[in-house]
């Protein structure tokens, strides 16, 4: 069964029509890469899914149930964890305090709750270890290459039992070596069970990890086939217009 | 397995000693250390009980209006009013008190004073996306104006039938000698330090000033802690108001004036960075402590007092120099 289906959403700002008639389904422990062009709406999709717009027509059913987000916090709460573009990290703070961001742990009771350092680092580093990064929990993010950071913003999707988890680019800016790190998380997520959206301009990451393709042009999903039916060739045809749609 | 058990531990331990080092809040304390031995060698009168006294007093108004100043440069902000919300809030309580009303009532609309202005401050800023620095210089001028006409630009000096206990408060020494303002200002050190790195409070405070384009997006109530901090920090100046007027035993509506970059060069002395997501309550007090003891040596040395600025701002660059130098070899 399908996790999360979107039935025929659209949205429109104003005139400005982002996102026609899309309907797609994504299921457990499946990564689906998502590829357009600039404006071609995969992010205001994603943002549909992430709570930060809502649908201006069409229905989300998460597990079978309707889905109506007001804010990303929600989103969170009903197990679809966001990595974003910019990784939303504070470099000030240690891996653990960034991966605990705004879901802390603390002890004590009442209006006596203190931080839960201890915990926290202790589960963070369990966290990496279990992606296999040599991310350490106690240090600075500001000190971290970019492979580490994706595996900091990657293990706060994986704090609470996610069920969908979206990344926006996550291998827009890193080097080659930290590319090949990156997609390793990626496949750990998959093998855990969680649906991965893996939006992304990068044709041989996608073709690399991802177990089926979509292709938006212009507000429209004009493909959606697994990977071992398509080529390169044809989603580059797609994205940029030269095949109409498969 | 073992190797990388080791190796993690040899990390942390070099990174605990490394990260002493390279706080430029330890360098100051080591720059405080020094100069007070070197003026007890050199001076006869800086070692003296009744110096010692002094400077611990004078330094503390500085110190607990800067752990408030701390909080909200950590935020990535600055709070410029803090001179003039000192001086309306002394105020409030002096004329409160000069009326004939008792001293909590005193303490109360003093204390409500500043919560309002840091309020009003924080909301502004918080919720209307002003900049911190227009907002607060806009209160520079109206909370001084206000104070001036609560006052009638008047000194009082009466405070009605509470009158010694305002003065005992401020004045006096009621734990083994130590002045009182000095003992108001290690509990509410204490209480930054605790806020700072065992709150959720603290955690998001250092978030806001890391990233707080991040700290929105994880769920971070931006808005809510930006409003807290101003009003903390407008909170720390009245209580330092507060105690000043007990101390001084009388307030004039210039006190406090030009406090705030004292205030701010305390906390940056300290090692809080203006871009936001550093700083320490340590840091407030130690910053604030190597001011009071470059001003009062230079007393003691007999050197002229217009010199007092110079090194004032010599120590402010110094400060901030020992923080790049670090930078740049981090960057190589």
């Amino acid at each position: 069964m399908a996790v999360l289906e979107l039935a025929n959403i659209s949205k429109h700002f104003g005139a400005i029509q982002a996102v026609s008639d899309v309907s797609l389904s994504l299921h457990a422990g499946e990564v689906v890469g998502l590829m357009g062009d600039n404006g071609a709406g995969k992010s205001t999709l994603v943002k549909m899914i992430a709570g930060n717009f809502r649908p201006s027509h069409g229905t989300i059913r998460l597990d079978g149930a309707d889905l109506v987000l007001h804010r990303p916090v929600e989103a969170r709460q009903h197990g679809i964890e966001i990595v974003y573009q910019d990784l939303a990290l504070c470099d000030n703070l240690t891996a653990a305090a960034n991966v605990f961001l705004g879901r802390e742990l603390r002890r004590g009771v009442g209006p006596l709750r203190v931080l839960d350092h201890k915990s926290m680092y202790r589960r963070a580093g369990e966290i990496f270890k279990e992606l296999k990064s040599e991310t350490r929990a106690r240090d600075l993010v500001k000190q971290m290459s970019g492979g580490q950071r994706q595996a900091v913003a990657i293990a706060r999707t994986m704090l609470s039992r996610a069920k969908i988890v979206l990344m926006d680019e996550p291998t827009a800016a890193i080097s080659v070596r930290q590319v090949a790190e990156v997609l390793n998380l990626i496949r750990h997520l998959r093998d855990s069970g969680i649906a991965v959206v893996l939006i992304s301009h990068r044709m041989p990451d996608v073709f690399d990890v991802a177990d089926r393709v979509i292709v938006m042009r212009r507000g429209r999903k004009v493909a959606d086939k697994p990977i071992a039916a398509t080529s390169p060739e044809e989603v580059t045809g797609l994205i940029t217009g030269a095949i109409e749609q498969v | 397995m073992a190797i990388t058990l080791d190796r993690a531990i040899e990390h942390k331990q070099r990174g605990w000693v490394a990260s002493i080092l390279g706080s430029q809040t330890f360098w100051v304390l080591v720059a405080v250390i020094l100069a007070c031995i070197f003026l007890s060698v050199t001076t006869d009168s800086f070692a003296t009980p009744k110096n010692l006294y002094n400077i611990t007093r004078n330094f503390t108004f500085v110190a607990i209006i800067a752990l408030g100043m701390t909080l909200v440069i950590i935020t990535g902000g600055i709070d410029l009013s803090v001179g003039s919300v000192l001086c309306l809030c002394s105020m409030v309580l002096a004329v409160v008190m000069n009326a004939g009303y008792s001293i909590e009532v005193g303490i109360a609309a003093s204390i409500g004073t500043a919560l309002v202005i840091g309020a009003f401050n924080g909301a502004m800023i918080a919720y209307l996306g002003f900049p911190p620095f227009v907002i607060t210089l806009g209160m520079l001028s109206i909370a001084r104006s206000l104070a001036m006409v609560a006052s009638n630009n008047t000194v009082v000096f009466q405070f009605g039938p509470d009158h010694d206990t305002l003065l005992a408060i401020g004045g006096g020494a009621w734990f083994f000698g130590i002045a009182n303002p000095v003992l108001y200002m290690i509990v509410l050190a204490l209480l930054t330090g605790f806020v700072l790195r065992w709150t959720r409070f603290g955690r998001y405070v250092f978030a806001i000033g890391g990233n707080e384009h991040a700290a929105t997006l994880t769920g971070v109530p931006v808005r809510r802690i930006k409003l807290a901090v101003y009003m903390i920090s407008a909170l720390a100046a009245g209580i330092a108001g507060i105690i000043q007027t007990g101390w001084l035993g009388a307030v004039t509506t210039n006190i406090g004036a030009g406090m705030e970059l004292q205030v701010i060069a305390a906390a940056v002395i300290g090692g809080a960075n203006l871009a936001g997501g550093v700083g320490t309550a340590s840091g407030a007090l130690i910053g604030a402590a190597l001011i009071e003891v470059i001003r009062n040596s230079l007393g003691l040395l007999g050197i002229n007092a217009f010199w007092q600025g110079t090194f004032i701002g010599g120590a402010i660059v110094f400060a901030v120099l020992f923080d790049r130098i670090r930078n740049f070899r981090q960057s190589e």
